[in-house]
């Protein structure tokens, strides 16, 4: 692969990392399929990090595709729309997969939608996208992409306004569009670079305008050579680089992504804006150009479904809302063998114990496990070997933090860092005793008393 | 592992629905390494070091390697079932041990001495302190520093040297037989000490040469002799990940540079590639201190972990009285680890968290 050239002394990667098989083959040859309007949707305030978004919706009353029914509850906080037009019904609430709470506005779907099929395809990624954006006020652009309602939708779904903010005290001056897709199994955002690359451009140079970078990377981890092409095609014509960067899990990490194309370490605790980078996932950037040059909110999105417990892997355009039950059965459903389902890629995705869940604007994909993909693994003792220390991308010692978080000795834990963990597994993948040490250190986490 | 387990309870669900799990990330992971595969691995590495050693001593090799692996699982069963814990035999871990042990001693130790040191190793060192995993110190270390004060006379320096019964001399050890020839001959660590305390030397006390050292035709511990036996299957460790790099690195370094330093202000008894070849340093380096449990966790403890054994190895060969001494270097770093583990605690990519204070 001729690699575009990146500058920084670690260019190309970061340390450390796991390599797991990546099963990218199940879904990466299946086109974008538009799902068929479902029957309902159920739509959370909460997709986002930050405060719920407020409700503006009552019981029955009629709302359009793209009507925005709830807005931000503060700063860090993004507005809400409907996926669909119908019927808003009695306010509920829902379990989301990262077992969080949540209100949500269930809409009974219209007959006649103003948008479906390959008409709704083209509203969202087709036509002509401006490569020419110096007519786009800056302001403006971070206003637009905060009436949409955008989040990140890498999978940490931060609300993308907050990012494009001008902020004098931190300057930024580089772009990341993260197109690594790491996680094994998604070929999402590896599908939209190659059938949409132009949308993808078009809000890269968006946001470039909008924080008033020097310098804009693409950057695509090489194993997926048709995505590359095809954003090459497009993107070096508009001034806008394409990076391909070593195929290692976490690359698609924001620190590692950050790391491997500008050599810049992220502060622990900090924002790539503390070094002066911000980064936007491809997926985020197309959304970002519709809802800057066409003024639609985000209201669908391409979710991967895949892996050997779905009888047909494919890359579905589907509304936020949908329940992760109904994009299974758009795949021909579970098979026989299906044994755990997850809502994100299997490093760092949720285990659904129940399919009736909406999914939402951070869902990137659904794999689908079968019993040979999870043998059942037997607990031994930590051999103290190491290899969770060979294999933490951030430099850390997974295994003390591990075990002081069990413990429950909040000092030691500290000592070794544990805040400074980003809970990317490859501690646990890589553990020969079978620790669950993740989810040592999560519950850590959350039980360590604050400082 | 214990899986949380919920069924998927929805009611109007086809019953053809399979059963979903759920359970916390990551949901893959890699299999090809259990703590079963990695004792394996040390196994196959060790087999170099058992065929030179079957090649120069004989049966005796096989006997002592049975005696020590049959002393150590029934030690670990036994003391296992008196913590009132689950067996673990099957991890591997104790096999290691017993064959790593079993080539640590010398061949003409009696029956007894093998399998006071399994056990001494397996519960002293071992099960006592909570199992695999929760030791301080090198089990099979452990019971060899055992027989060594308890059998000073069978372990220590002269314990290897084979003496013929009385009259009916080398009837079954024809001259020129190979092993005939070693097992009378002092090792070359304890020939170099008496020279080096300016010693007469007897007749079967002469130091081998270079080639002897590394092909492992001389006497010594069992597995100990061979220098390039230790080195293919050390190698084979390290390149398969079951043992850091870093621990054999900071040993042969340590011993290099003092052992360097001592050629040019002395005229020593042995050189830099003596030093390297002779006595245990590479066995203790490949297979002794990289034992998993009880080395330094971090890249760089491991490295400092390693420089500590070369260079008490080096001060015990120089100044004690002992000829060797891989067995206490290697102790006394063990007990080092969790103060060298505390002071290489690693700095987090982007530097540590930020106090808020």
């Amino acid at each position: 692969m001729t690699g575009t050239t990146t500058r920084g002394m670690a260019a190309g990667t970061f340390a450390r990392g796991v390599h797991p098989p990546d099963r990218k083959d199940l879904a990466a040859d299946a086109p974008i399929e538009v799902l068929p309007t479902p029957k309902r949707v159920t739509i959370p305030l909460v997709q986002h990090l930050g405060a719920p978004a407020r409700s503006l919706v009552k019981t029955k009353q009629a709302v359009a595709m793209g009507e925005k029914i709830a807005e931000p509850g503060g700063f860090i906080s993004a507005a809400v729309h409907a996926s669909v037009s119908g019927t808003v019904g009695r306010p509920t609430k829902v379990t989301l997969p990262n077992a969080r709470h949540v209100a949500a506005v269930p809409i009974a779907v219209a007959d006649e939608q103003p948008l479906a099929g390959e008409t709704l395809r083209e509203d969202i990624f087709g036509g002509d996208w401006p490569t020419d954006v110096g007519a786009y006020d800056p302001k403006r652009i971070a206003e637009a992409v905060g009436e949409a309602g955008i989040v990140g939708l890498g999978g940490a779904a931060f609300p993308t306004h907050v990012k494009l903010m001008p902020n004098d005290a931190k300057p930024v001056d580089t772009l990341l569009i993260n197109g690594c897709e790491c996680e094994p199994y998604l070929t999402a955002d590896d599908r939209l670079m190659i059938e949409h690359p132009e949308p993808i451009v078009t809000g890269a140079l968006l946001v470039g305008r909008a924080q008033g970078v020097e310098r804009i990377v693409v950057v695509i981890e090489d194993n997926k050579p048709r995505a590359i092409e095809a954003l090459r095609a497009v993107a070096g014509p508009a001034g806008v680089e394409v990076a391909a960067v070593a195929t290692k899990y976490p690359q698609g990490g924001e620190k590692q992504a950050v790391l491997a194309v500008t050599g810049r370490a992220v502060p622990t605790g900090g924002l790539p804006l503390d070094v002066g980078v911000v980064v936007v996932n491809v997926g985020t950037a197309a959304a970002i150009a519709r809802a800057v040059v066409r003024g639609q909110p985000l209201t669908h999105r391409v979710i991967s479904v895949t892996g050997a417990g779905v009888a047909a892997p494919k890359n579905l355009l589907a509304p936020i809302g949908v329940g992760y039950g109904e994009l299974i059965d758009a795949c021909g459903g579970l098979t026989a063998d299906a044994v755990r389902v997850i809502a994100g890629g299997p490093m760092m995705g949720f285990a659904l114990g129940e399919l009736d869940v909406p999914v939402t604007k951070g869902t990137s994909g659904v794999v689908v496990l079968t019993a040979d993909d999870v043998p059942r693994r037997t607990e031994t003792p930590c051999l103290r070997c190491g290899r969770c220390v060979d294999a933490c991308p951030l430099n850390l010692v997974p295994s003390k933090i591990a075990q002081a978080a069990r413990d429950g000795d909040w000092d030691l834990a500290r000592r070794y860092h544990i805040l400074a963990c980003m809970e990317c597994g490859c501690c646990a993948y890589t553990c020969p005793a079978s620790l669950p040490l993740v989810q040592w250190i999560r519950m850590g986490k959350a039980q360590m008393p604050r400082q | 592992m214990t899986e949380p387990t919920t069924q998927s309870d929805s009611p109007q669900a086809a019953p053809a629905v399979p059963e979903i799990h759920v359970a916390p990330s990551p949901h893959v992971h890699d299999t090809s390494r259990t703590t079963r595969s990695m004792m394996i691995d040390v196994l196959i590495a060790l087999l170099p070091v058992v065929g030179v050693a079957v090649y120069v001593f004989g049966l005796c090799v096989v006997r002592q390697i049975a005696l020590c692996v049959g002393g150590c699982l029934v030690a670990e069963l036994l003391f296992t079932i008196l913590r009132g814990r689950r067996p673990t035999l099957g991890d591997g871990s104790a096999a290691v041990t017993g064959v790593i042990l079993a080539l640590s001693l010398p061949g003409p130790a009696p029956w007894y001495v093998g399998v006071i040191a399994s056990f001494v190793a397996m519960g002293i060192g071992k099960v006592f302190f909570g199992g695999l995993g929760q030791n301080i110190f090198n089990p099979a270390m452990v019971g060899r520093a055992f027989v060594m004060l308890a059998f000073a006379g069978m372990v220590g320096a002269s314990g290897y040297v084979l003496r013929p019964p009385a009259s009916s001399a080398p009837a079954t050890a024809p001259a020129g037989d190979v092993r005939a020839d070693v097992m009378t001959q002092a090792t070359p660590m304890s020939v170099a000490k008496k020279l080096a305390r300016g010693e007469t030397l007897g007749a079967n006390e002469k130091m081998p040469s270079r080639m002897d050292l590394l092909l492992g035709t001389v006497n010594g511990s069992l597995g100990e002799t061979s220098a390039l036996a230790c080195l293919i299957g050390g190698l084979y460790l390290c390149l398969r990940r079951t043992a850091s790099w870093q621990i054999p690195a900071g040993v042969l370094l340590a011993v290099v540079v003092i052992a360097g330093i001592a050629e040019l202000v002395s005229q020593p008894q042995l050189d830099v590639v003596d030093h390297l070849l002779g006595g245990a340093i590479l066995f203790g380096a490949f297979f002794i201190a990289t034992d998993l449990v009880t080395s330094p966790i971090t890249p760089k403890g491991k490295f400092l972990f390693g420089l500590g054994i070369g260079a008490l190895v080096m001060l015990l060969r120089t100044l004690s009285n002992y000829p060797e001494g891989v067995m206490f270097a290697v102790l006394v770093m063990n007990a080092l680890v969790p103060l060298i583990n505390r002071w290489t605690i690693p700095k987090p990519v982007g530097g540590p968290m930020p106090s808020k204070t």
